[in-house]
Parts: C-alpha cells; structure tokens; sequence
C-alpha cells in the first residue's frame, strides 16, 4: 500500500499570553479546536481521531494530560495519541497527524499542541533537583548560549546579528494578533541595551513564556477535493534524533538537523531551498538560531547564515526569504504547541490566509521544530498545489 | 470558512453565556486555584554514575568507554550512544582540561544561591575524556575566558569530599597556552574508530 | 492495510531495579533485540518510545535513554508519554505509509522510586479530583463495587481471576508474584481497599520491553514464524467521574471490534487488566469465550511495569504465537484510571 495524500484544511489558535487566566487548559485547548473546525467547516462528529502534544508533564502538575482532556477533545469513544519529543513535539505531533493519513488509517483527525506554562513554574519543572549533578545552568539559555559562542567564533559574526533578528522577530509579531509579545515601542538601540542574562544572550534574544494551543485539522485526498476553502497540501515530513553528547558532534549544525532538511526536501522535490520555499517557520527561541538553521537546513552556505540576516533577506518586507512572519517563537512561545504554530503557521501562509503577515503568492513554505539539547527535530513542507 | 483573524472574536460554539443562579451573578471569576502537589522521588544513579560519585570522594574523575569505538564519556551514565551499547569499562581521566566553550551568566539561580552573577559557565573536556560538560569557571575575570582555554580542577578540601559532583569547586586556569580547536562546530574529540 | 509482524521482543521485570538507571538496564534490551535476529540500528527505519516523566521523577526523562538506541548517526524516532503500546501503535501506523519496513519499540518505567499510588493522583482532574490525592486503588475500587453490588461478578471469581494468574505468573520468569494461593486463600485475604484484597491488585515491578515490528517479506526473513498484527486499534472512554458506567468498557469493546476480535477463535488473551476486576470487565467487553486461555503469563497481576506492561502483552502473545502455542492471540494496553483507555491488538501466525 502506498502512501495517501494528506493536507490541511483548519487552523485555529488561541490568544497567547503570559497567562491565560480566563480559562482552564481544557477551555484553551477547546478554544483552538473550535476555531480548527470552523475553519474546516468541521464538526466534532467528523474527527476520526486525535493527536496531542505537550512538553512536560510537570509544567501543568497533571500527568499524561490528554486522561484528564479526553472529554474536551472530543474524542470519548475515539483514539487519542500523546505525542512528547522535547521543544520539537509540536512538529513531531503534526507529522504523526499526517502518517494517521497518509497511512490510511483515518481520514479527518485533529491534531493539537498546547502548553499552560504559567500552572506552574517553569524554570522548577525544567531543573527538578538531581542529587548527583550539581546545577550551575539557569533555563535552556545557559544550554545553548555556549553552542552560540561557537557558532560566532566560527562563522565570525558581527555581534549584532541576533538582535537584528530579535527586533525583527518582534516587528512581524505586530501583524499577527495572536502573537503574545506585542511591542509597539521596541527599537533596535532598545535590543542592543537590554541586559545580558547568559553572555551571548540578551534578555531581548530570548523567547518568552507562554500559554496556548494551536490546533490543525488534517484530512485526506478525498476530503481535501471535497473542501470547500483554502487547503495546504502536505508535500514532504520527517523526524530525526541524535544523542546529545559524543565526541566529534557538529553541535552548531547537527547531523539530525542537516538529515532531516535533506529528508523532508527530497519529499517535496526541493533542490533550492533558497530559491523554491517561499515562507519559512522555524524554530528560533533564542536569536541566534536563525542564522545558523539557515545555514544547517541548506538556505545559505556554512558560515554565510548571518549574512542573509544582515541584508534583509529574512525580513518580511523587501526580503527574498521571509522567516517567521508570524513572529516566530520569540514572540510566542507555549512550549508544546511552539512547533505546531511553525507548522500551522507555513500552512496559512500556502492558504493565503495569514492575513497582516502573509508572503504575497506564497506557493511553498517550510515548518520546522526542534528541541532537547539541539537534537530532536520535525520538519514539514506543505504547498498550495497538490503534490 | 477562512482562518479567523482576529482572536478577539470568538468560535460560535464558546460563544455562549453561562447562566448563573441570580445569586451568583455578581460573583467574581476564580482565576486560579493553587494545589500544592509534593512527591517524594527515591533516585537511583544507576552503576556508572555509582561509582563516579564513589571515584568523586577519592579526587578522581571516572569515565565510561564505549566497546566498540573507545570514546571516553565523562561523566559517565553507562551507555554510549555512539554504538548503543552497555559500556562495560570504566576510565580515570585528568583533572586538567579545556574549556570548549562557555557562557557568562548575569543572573542569579534558585538552586545554587552561592553563585554570585556575573559567573562563568562553561563546557569543560578534561583531558582523556572525548566529551565536555558543564562545569564552573572561576578565579579569572569573565571577559578573560576564551574558548580553547586550558583549566584544572579546584577540588574541596580533603576532609570535605564526599560521593558528590560538588568536590570539584570549579576550574581555574592552568596558565598553559590555548588548546586550538580544528573545527569550532565540532565539540569533543571523535573516538579512533569513528 | 500492509502486513506488519511482531519479530522479536525482549523483556525484564522486577520488583525493584536498584542498581541500575533505566538507560543502563535498557540498553540490553534494546540492543539485544536487534542482535538477536541479527540486525543493527541502521537496519531500523523508525524508533518509537512510551515512558512517563511524572513517574521518572524528572522531566524529559527520555532524553537520557535515546542513547540506547544508537542515534549516532541519527535515527528517525519519536515518543510517546504513554505505554510502549502506543509506541508501536504509532510504528505501526508509520509502516502504513510504506516509507519504513523495520521498526524498534521500547517501553519502560522504573517505578519503585516513586509511590506510584500518589503519582498516579495526579492524572485526574485537576480542580475536582486530584487535589483530594485519591489512591489508584481506591478509585479502581469504585469500579469493584459497582461490579459486585451489580451482581455481575462476585468476590469469589475475582479470587479465581487472582489464583488463576498467580499459577500461570509461576510459568513465567518474568513475572515477580509467582506464589500460588487457592481461591479460599485469596477470599481470606483482609481487604486493602474495600472490595479489592492484595492478590486482586497489580504487581508492581521496574523494567521494559523492547520489541521489533517488520513488514512483509522483510519479517519473514527476520523470524521463522511472525506474529502478524491482523487488527489494532484503541479507543479512550470519558473521564469524569460519575460520566462512565465503571462495570464496562466500551473503548475496550469497540477497539475490540475495530481490531476484529470476533472474527474467529481466539486461543489465548494477554489483557492489560492491572485488577483482577479490570480483566473480568476487559474479557466481557471484548465478548471471549471460555475456549480462550487468559493471560497465560501471569498478566499484570504477575508483573505489572507502568508504560511497558502493554507492550510486554503484545510481545507475550506474539512469542507464544511464535513459538507455535497458538494460531491467534488477542494483547490489549490500557492507560487511565479504571482503564480509560484501551488499546486492542490481534496477532495472528499465519
């Protein structure tokens, strides 16, 4: 049996906010699906299945969630998958979506990510007291900020470069009414003076906290010809993972992340990223990251990434790439449903239906997550045109 | 049937008011309930890490060697990803090493409310080991640390080791000249069979 | 649907694994099984996980045991925080597409470090529920006495159900309570919560489950006689408390029919049914008859290791099926309180 087109027909997301105390995370959850259905023109009758996915548990204190949510996701008498694969399971939870489809097993499922990080502490649920290690890491900035250093050391970066991509991150976020930061005052002198937390980072390099869900509802062949609205077909996914600590590990661009662009372009018959994908969702939770997944997914060459931000080139207005017209995960950032929004994110671009921040004619665009220590990565493609 | 622009308009299906009992009508929304929640976790380091702690008590760092490829892993937790294997032996290496790469942390940590900020936190790679990790770096000023950067353990007194990643108190230049690194992506050094 | 077998599996339970990590005692698994039909990593299309953080004790738990798999060079894999079973559900789903033909699953939990009782609270509804801690005995003792005063089963079957599985858990050297105890025994056990006595409640142990899946001609290559996956399919029930009609199971019962479980004869069952009520409830919704052997392993009442004891039914059935025990076997997971959801699988020999 051969693989079944699978393509997205409803997006629905929720305001994101530091705190999303108006409702429970069985209302947030149910917010995002309602608007995924309607979009869809969808009831709940017609979800064959669902597929859920969150990072830890222990940022809401409620063990595998989706017991508890059974009844809000609208699946009592249905199946229901938990997907977790660290910061890239919003992604990995879309492409399990997509196999649902593809695979012939379903033919509409909702699938759907969130996090409520303000239940709890999250900085308390990431570093729970180990008794055999001692901690001098401070949240994931302390992770990455030296993976960072290499990566300015080594592609000889002007200095700047991430807080060019933070003001701009910023600036697209003024164009999605979702988006949780919304600042209308930032300037690029405001970037440059905010203080240091993990020297290279900037406080205003780094993404913030957020509670959420973002939701896609996927459908086959079938019931994509049948749509009566916008569609974003599914032209290629991939998943890759690799230990976080060997020697000899590329660590400024790892392998899984260089595998899996290669897997999800060849999906999609992609040669030219540059030249063939016309929006991009990746995933950037500290600035800095931009240039290098530019360079590690094939957008530009190895130590060049920095160049394309310095020229524009990812800016929404006047650049040739735009990445994260959404305002990206620095703007937005609900951890198990970041991915997700990447993702659904590059299938409203392809839809047309991005509104304030849509790319004019947006034919391809690309989604991507990633997560643990730089090793856990989804990626997909999706395209107007049927592949 | 488009994407909902704007989320201040809400799906039709939530919409819809809530009637409360007239008596309830002035009542203010509960926005949070607080459930403290307190489990208590017996941890068990398992055998590699077992005896790193018992190696930390004597002033010795142990590492595990993988089967197949020689890679040394410091510290260890007894499997080695680069052949999916139980390591089955362990190594001692230096207290000297280099500093792969680092960050200086400007702000203060819960758990650790002795480190003052500014601190350097850096990726250390003792010497025999093929992998860093995370360690401490002090007695020199923050802007001096520079990635290549040779460092040696500061242990705590003798009378106060104990089964604990906490014996080594940081690290601190040597005074040597900077390792140079081939490729600055690549972290650690690849194994012989790799 | 393509036809995808259970090849090889391998398995370790005890009651407490003190002297290991989860990665540490994995890794034999996980490396095991492979070498054990003589393939590696780069034979393996896709890897799929099932762990819990809450019951590790630390979040992203599984981040520490991937390196078992041997992601260097990397591997395409995912999690999911849930029982193994549901790993090689989404395995299974992921060979459908046709893009892989070998698949490795594992499922583990090292649950002695944590009362599992008071971890187990936590999965309820948060605003209602969880913050009174309810015991998972006591909420699957609802279930119990629902089931009793309704008349439908009596204290002195679910003590067969108990005796019996301790007699087949002595066969199994996986299994941690292996003593036999008549039926009178058990009936004189002082109870723990009230219906449910010791030997009606699971056995608790560490350990997992690590399980090969192959498609097609690639499983014949791989095994003399693979167990074929003829039917899968899982379904969840309502939460709330007081929504649901305890003494049933309809996820278990319409899994039971997506998978094709009355199709023909079923020689033997390996149920998740971590009470003795809940296989008398799980046998019922799944309509199997007296000609079925259940549990031949002992179940979860021999050895119970959250997030891999559905996996571990699957391997059971398809090493008895392999072995040539029987030509058709039903294995069945479970997650949630009183078995909120189910996950039904059929194994065929030929």
């Amino acid at each position: 049996m051969s693989k079944q087109r699978a393509a997205v027909i409803g997006v629905g997301q929720t305001k994101y906010a530091s705190t999303r105390g108006d409702v429970s995370m069985a209302g947030l959850v149910r917010e995002a699906a309602y608007r995924a259905l309607e979009m869809a023109g969808k009831t709940w009758a017609d979800i064959d299945a669902v597929v859920l996915g969150k990072a830890p548990d222990f940022f809401e204190g409620v063990m595998m969630p989706e017991i508890y949510l059974a009844e809000a996701l609208g699946c009592v008498g249905k199946p229901i998958l938990r997907v977790h694969t660290a910061g890239s399971v919003g992604g990995s939870t879309a492409v399990v979506a997509t196999s649902l489809v593809q695979g012939g097993i379903h033919g509409t499922v909702l699938t759907l990510g969130f996090e409520k990080q303000s239940e709890s502490n999250a900085m308390w649920a990431l570093s729970l007291p180990s008794p055999f290690t001692t901690s001098i890491n401070a949240g994931a900035g302390g992770y990455f900020s030296p993976i960072i250093r290499r990566y300015m050391e080594y592609s000889g970066a002007p200095e700047l470069i991430g807080c060019m991509v933070a003001l701009k991150d910023r600036q697209h976020a003024l164009n999605n009414p979702y988006a949780h930061v919304q600042d209308h005052e930032l300037t690029f002198d405001k970037v440059v003076e905010s203080p240091m937390l993990w020297d290279p980072i900037r406080y205003s390099e780094t993404c913030p906290s957020s509670d959420g869900a973002c939701a896609m509802i996927l459908t086959d062949e079938t019931g994509a010809e049948a749509h009566d609205g916008p569609v974003a077909w599914i032209h290629g996914t991939a998943m890759r993972s690799e230990a976080n600590n060997y020697g000899g590990r590329n660590v400024v661009s790892p392998k899984a992340s260089e595998d899996c662009a290669a897997d999800v372009f060849a999906q999609a018959g992609i040669t030219n990223p540059r030249e063939q994908i016309d929006a991009v969702e990746m995933y950037v939770p500290f600035s800095w990251y931009e240039p290098m997944w530019l360079e590690s997914l094939g957008f530009a060459e190895k130590g060049e990434g920095w160049r394309m931000v310095e020229s524009g080139a990812t800016n929404m207005v006047g650049g040739d790439l735009p990445v994260n017209c959404s305002g990206g995960v620095l703007s937005t950032n609900p951890i198990g449903a970041s991915g997700m929004i990447r993702f659904a994110e590059a299938a409203l671009q392809v839809m047309g239906e991005a509104g304030a921040h849509q790319v004019d004619g947006a034919k391809t665009a690309f989604g991507h997550a990633y997560g643990g220590g730089a090793q856990y990565y989804a990626m997909w493609v999706v395209g107007a045109e049927k592949p | 049937m488009g994407y909902n622009q704007d989320p201040s308009v809400q799906p039709d299906a939530l919409s819809g008011k809530v009637t409360l009992p007239a008596s309830l009508d002035d009542v203010e929304m509960v926005q949070a309930v607080r459930t403290p929640a307190a489990i208590d976790y017996i941890a068990t380091p398992g055998a590699s890490l077992s005896a790193y702690l018992r190696g930390m008590k004597q002033k010795k760092i142990l590492g595990d060697v993988c089967p197949v490829t020689g890679q040394v892993f410091v510290p260890p937790r007894g499997v080695s990803p680069v052949s999916g294997q139980r390591t089955t032996e362990m190594v001692e290496v230096s207290d000297q090493g280099y500093v792969e790469s680092f960050n200086v942390t400007r702000l203060p940590i819960k758990s650790r409310p002795d480190l003052k900020p500014p601190y350097v936190s850096a990726w250390v790679v003792p010497d025999g080991s093929n992998v860093g990790s995370i360690a401490l770096v002090a007695g020199i000023e923050p802007e001096e640390v520079r990635i290549g950067m040779r460092v040696g353990a500061v242990w705590k007194p003798d009378d106060e080791l104990e089964e604990s990643a906490a014996n080594i108190l940081h690290w601190e230049p040597t005074g040597e000249p900077d390792v140079v690194l081939d490729d600055l992506r690549i972290i650690g050094k690849p194994g012989d069979n790799q | 649907m393509r036809d995808i077998a259970v090849v090889a599996s391998m398995q370790r339970q005890e009651k407490s694994i003190d002297n290991e990590s989860e990665v540490e005692y994995m890794v034999p698994l996980m490396h095991g099984v492979k070498e054990s039909i003589g393939i590696t990593q780069a034979d393996v299309g896709f890897t799929c996980s099932g762990s819990s953080d809450f019951i590790a004790g630390q979040a992203f738990s599984f981040v520490m045991t991937v390196d078992g798999a041997n992601p260097v060079p990397p591997i395409s894999e995912s999690h999911v925080e849930m029982d193994g079973a549901w790993a090689l559900y989404e395995a299974w789903v992921k060979m459908q597409t046709g893009e892989i033909d070998i698949a490795l699953i594992y499922g583990y939990s090292k649950s002695s470090g944590g009362s599992l009782r008071d971890v187990l609270a936590t999965q309820m509804e948060p605003f209602y529920v969880a913050p009174l801690w309810p015991d998972a005995f006591a909420i699957e003792a609802l279930a119990a006495r629902q089931l009793i005063e309704s008349g439908k089963v009596s204290l002195e079957q679910l003590a067969e159900i108990a005796s019996r599985s301790r007699d087949h858990a002595a066969t199994n050297p996986n299994a941690v309570r292996t003593t036999a105890k008549s039926v009178a025994d058990i009936m004189a056990e002082a109870p723990l919560m009230d219906p449910l006595r010791p030997s009606d409640i699971p056995a608790s142990a560490d350990g997992g489950c690590a399980l090969i899946l192959a498609a097609g001609d690639r499983a014949k290559d791989l095994c003399e006689r693979p167990a074929w996956i003829r039917g899968i399919d899982h379904r969840t029930d309502a939460h709330t408390l007081g929504v649901r009609d305890l003494t049933t199971s309809m996820s278990a019962r319409i899994a039971g029919e997506k998978a094709g479980v009355g199709n023909d004869k079923v020689d033997f069952a390996e149920l998740y049914a971590p009470f003795t009520t809940s296989e008398f409830i799980l046998t019922e919704a799944l309509g199997l008859g007296e000609d079925t052997v259940i549990n031949p392993s002992g179940g979860t009442l021999g050895a119970h290791t959250m997030m891999a004891s559905g996996l571990i039914r699957i391997a059971e059935a398809a090493q008895r099926i392999t072995n040539g025990d029987g030509d058709r076997a039903v294995a069945t997971a479970g997650s949630g309180p009183n078995l909120q959801q189910n996950l039904v699988c059929v194994l065929e020999g030929e």
